[in-house]
């Protein structure tokens, strides 16, 4: 017996030891390798004449594979068109960021074909958010997509026409995308019978006159159907009630001309962009101080210092001169050079960083920069673009480039700022349409993150000139035989000059 | 409610005052930077007539076809920009009136609309409208729209919002153009210049005082709106019709 056990035990030490010499299998921690997004390749651009280099024609288009086997994504009909777009991860590239195919969808309701109604899809072409210029070199470089986008997008939607509506100020722009619809009826592409699949498909562009509310989507329904361009109120939905009173969808340029490219290379192509729920490519604007402003094509999720330094020959006098950078065009709060390094150009990542990826619009200001009346700029803006329906808008706006113009002087009391934040709030999602928080965020991210700035303008100003009143008038002006109103804050014991 | 009535009547009769002055209650609002209301003056009043020609009529019907037929009034805002074009750039009652007629709309419809979009000059304008940008992108951008701001008003002596003396010129600041990355720009009529500098400024307005068109776009010499140190995405030959496409579509 003894033995046989001691011939058992052995191999069992033998194995402890050798298990002893190596490293542990079970129960390690390994970290996940962690993906790198950005350095998108040429082969997976879908804008391959951004910059104009090649012919915009019908000739040009269809020799960078516009136009190719259309027929066949058409007869793929309305569900695998919008299953490809739901596949592709695709969200609203106008600022929103609302899933594509989803929206889409809303057209196909049940029973949607027995409303005898014509139904539209609507491209948002007037671009005018500030710091946005990627629409216009679509439109410009490579307009054919766009027309192919509201064919393939139409038919998604089971829409029997598209309307155009472009800015008034892009007439170079319109005149290609003119030269686009007319070349594309007369290959037979658009029109009765579009690219011979037996769908009825109508494009039309329509030429606003310079209103940035336009952009709205309401609104530039409003203004196609020939009225002042003030929003609607929702419900209903444009999808139930929109166009002319019928059912009608509003898409951004970029969402609409890659919908073709989608179909034909497939949503997962799409979708393996960028991190999850941001998937995809996208045009990204950069204008201010880098050394070379420019617009490009990346992949999302795209660091953006990375952004800068690839694409733009990086900030000018380097990234430590960087003060802050506007990511999503005007309306988005600023961010500052510390939450920049963190920055992903995608919707979730700069969610986080309390902005928001807007039109992919980089606006960036160097330490040379003065803030204040940058976002007083901007505050001026939104005073000239108030449609005026809204009170609270169109008050607002005036209060708040009125309140922000002392600010850049420093002719304000430190409470002023706190009544500007508060009136901010008071505006902010109080009106139908979304001008009048765009008018908010400005000053919010202004105060959120430059608030000493401001705060050491007032305190300079005050060492000055001495005490201010509410609504900058100065103490020393007062006359002094007459009682101030308490509301002027004038008894204000605490004094900005005082503690400075 | 007939004595209250009577009662405030006989206080407005009280409260009428001579013509020219003013009421101390009233206070005048400043609602625009360009008055909201018609004037009838010697070049703009209704009496003035204007027609479309013959060619512009073509083109209107072109316009009109695009539109549901009972919807013919979503071509308003086409066919003032087309009057404006034949009003020598600006758009007269006259203009708002001829159109209204045509889609067969109430005057006021138009009127609305015409007020309500910058992009429809009320006043005459020089043949050399000068659109210049001065929203924050251009303002930071290049030299910055300030310093061409100050260049066309010295080369030109005017402000913005004014017209030179020998007529060749208008002014205007304007808000975002959507040409950012190109910044500072101004528009010209239809043409956008862009990377402006005092420098090819002042040669743009030189060249539009003789009556030359200078070449539109960047005047920096880049094409459109690429890196001006050189391409850094789609250096090569774009791909062809289905190259990377799924094997159906290839």
């Amino acid at each position: 017996m003894i033995p046989s056990t001691s011939r058992l035990v052995r191999p069992v030490v033998r194995s402890l030891r050798a298990s002893t010499s190596q490293s542990r299998s079970l129960a390690t921690v390994s970290d996940p390798p962690v993906r790198h997004y950005g350095g998108l390749k040429d082969q997976d651009r879908i804008f391959t004449n951004l910059f104009c280099r090649h012919d915009h024609g019908l000739k040009g288009a269809q020799s960078r594979g516009d136009w190719h086997k259309t027929k066949e994504i058409l007869l793929k009909g309305d569900s695998w068109i919008i299953q490809t777009i739901k596949d592709s991860g695709l969200r609203g590239r106008g600022g929103a960021g609302f899933p594509s195919g989803l929206k889409w969808s809303f057209m196909n309701k049940p029973g949607w074909e027995k409303d005898p109604r014509p139904r539209y899809l609507v491209v948002n072409a007037d671009e005018g958010e500030p710091g946005t210029c990627k629409d216009r070199e679509i439109m410009r470089g490579d307009p054919h997509k766009l027309v192919e986008g509201c064919l393939v997008a139409g038919r998604a939607m089971n829409a029997t026409a598209a309307y155009i509506y472009i800015r008034g100020e892009f007439y170079q722009e319109a005149s290609h995308v003119q030269q686009a619809i007319d070349e594309a009826y007369k290959a037979g592409l658009i029109g009765k019978n579009a690219c011979g699949s037996g769908y009825d498909f109508d494009v039309y562009l329509h030429r606003g006159a310079g209103a940035y509310i336009c952009g709205e989507e309401t609104a530039l329904i409003e203004s196609l159907e020939g009225k002042q361009g003030k929003p609607r109120l929702k419900p209903p939905f444009p999808a139930d009630v929109g166009l002319f009173g019928c059912p009608s969808t509003v898409a951004n340029v970029e969402t609409v001309a890659v919908a073709p490219t989608i179909a034909r290379r497939g949503g997962a192509w799409f979708a393996g962009f960028g991190r999850e729920r941001n998937s995809g490519t996208k045009l990204f604007c950069v204008s201010g101080h880098v050394n070379n402003p420019c617009t490009v094509e990346e992949e999302m999720s795209i660091p953006l210092q990375e952004l800068l330094e690839k694409h733009c020959g990086g900030v000018r006098g380097g990234w430590q001169n960087l003060k802050g950078i506007i990511p999503g065009g005007c309306s988005v709060p600023v961010i500052p050079r510390e939450v920049c390094e963190k920055a992903l150009m995608d919707y979730d990542s700069l969610k986080d960083c309390q902005t928001s990826l807007g039109t992919g619009a980089v606006i960036v200001m160097d330490q040379s920069t003065d803030m204040i009346s940058a976002i007083a700029r901007f505050a001026k803006f939104y005073k000239h673009e108030s449609c005026g329906q809204c009170t609270p808008c169109r008050e607002g706006t005036t209060w708040m480039m009125n309140m922000m113009d002392r600010m850049v002087e420093g002719r304000a009391q430190e409470r002023e700022i706190d009544m500007l934040l508060e009136l901010t709030k008071q505006v902010e999602g109080h009106t139908i349409c979304a001008l009048g928080d765009a008018a908010a965020w400005p000053i919010q991210g202004l105060m959120r993150h430059f608030r000493p700035e401001v705060e050491a303008r007032l305190a300079q100003f005050h060492a000055q000139h001495g005490n201010v009143l509410f609504g900058g008038k100065l103490q020393s002006e007062i006359d002094s035989r007459f009682a101030i109103p308490d509301n002027l804050g004038g008894d204000a014991t605490r004094t900005i000059a005082a503690i400075a | 409610m007939s004595v209250a009535r009577s009662l405030l009547s006989s206080v407005r009769t009280a409260v009428v005052r001579p013509a020219g002055r003013r009421a101390f209650t009233s206070s005048s609002s400043r609602l625009s930077e360009s008055l909201f209301v018609h004037r009838d003056t010697d070049y703009n009043n209704p009496n003035i007539s204007f027609e479309f020609d013959a060619a512009n009529m073509k083109r209107a019907q072109e316009i009109i076809a695009r539109y549901p037929p009972q919807y013919k009034k979503a071509a308003v805002m086409p066919l003032l920009d087309l009057g404006q074009r034949q009003n020598k750039g600006w758009t007269s009652i006259s203009v708002m009136n001829a159109v209204a007629k045509l889609l067969e709309m109430p005057k006021m419809r138009v009127y609305e609309v015409a007020t309500f979009y910058t992009m429809y000059n009320r006043e005459p304008v020089a043949p050399n409208f000068l659109q210049l940008c001065t929203t924050t992108p251009c303002q930071l951008g290049g030299c910055g729209s300030t310093k061409i701001l100050e260049t066309i008003s010295t080369h030109l002596g005017i402000e913005p919002g004014q017209s030179t003396k020998d007529g060749k010129f208008t002014f205007i600041e304007v808000e975002c153009l959507g040409a950012c990355s190109n910044a500072p720009m101004m528009q010209v009529g239809d043409d956008f210049y862009e990377d402006l500098t005092p420098e090819t400024t002042i040669k743009i307005l030189d060249a539009l005082a003789k009556g030359e068109k200078p070449k539109p776009g960047p005047q920096s010499g880049r094409m459109t709106s690429e890196n001006s140190a050189g391409l850094t995405t789609l250096t090569g030959k774009p791909y062809g019709p289905g190259e990377f496409c799924q094997p159906e579509f290839q």
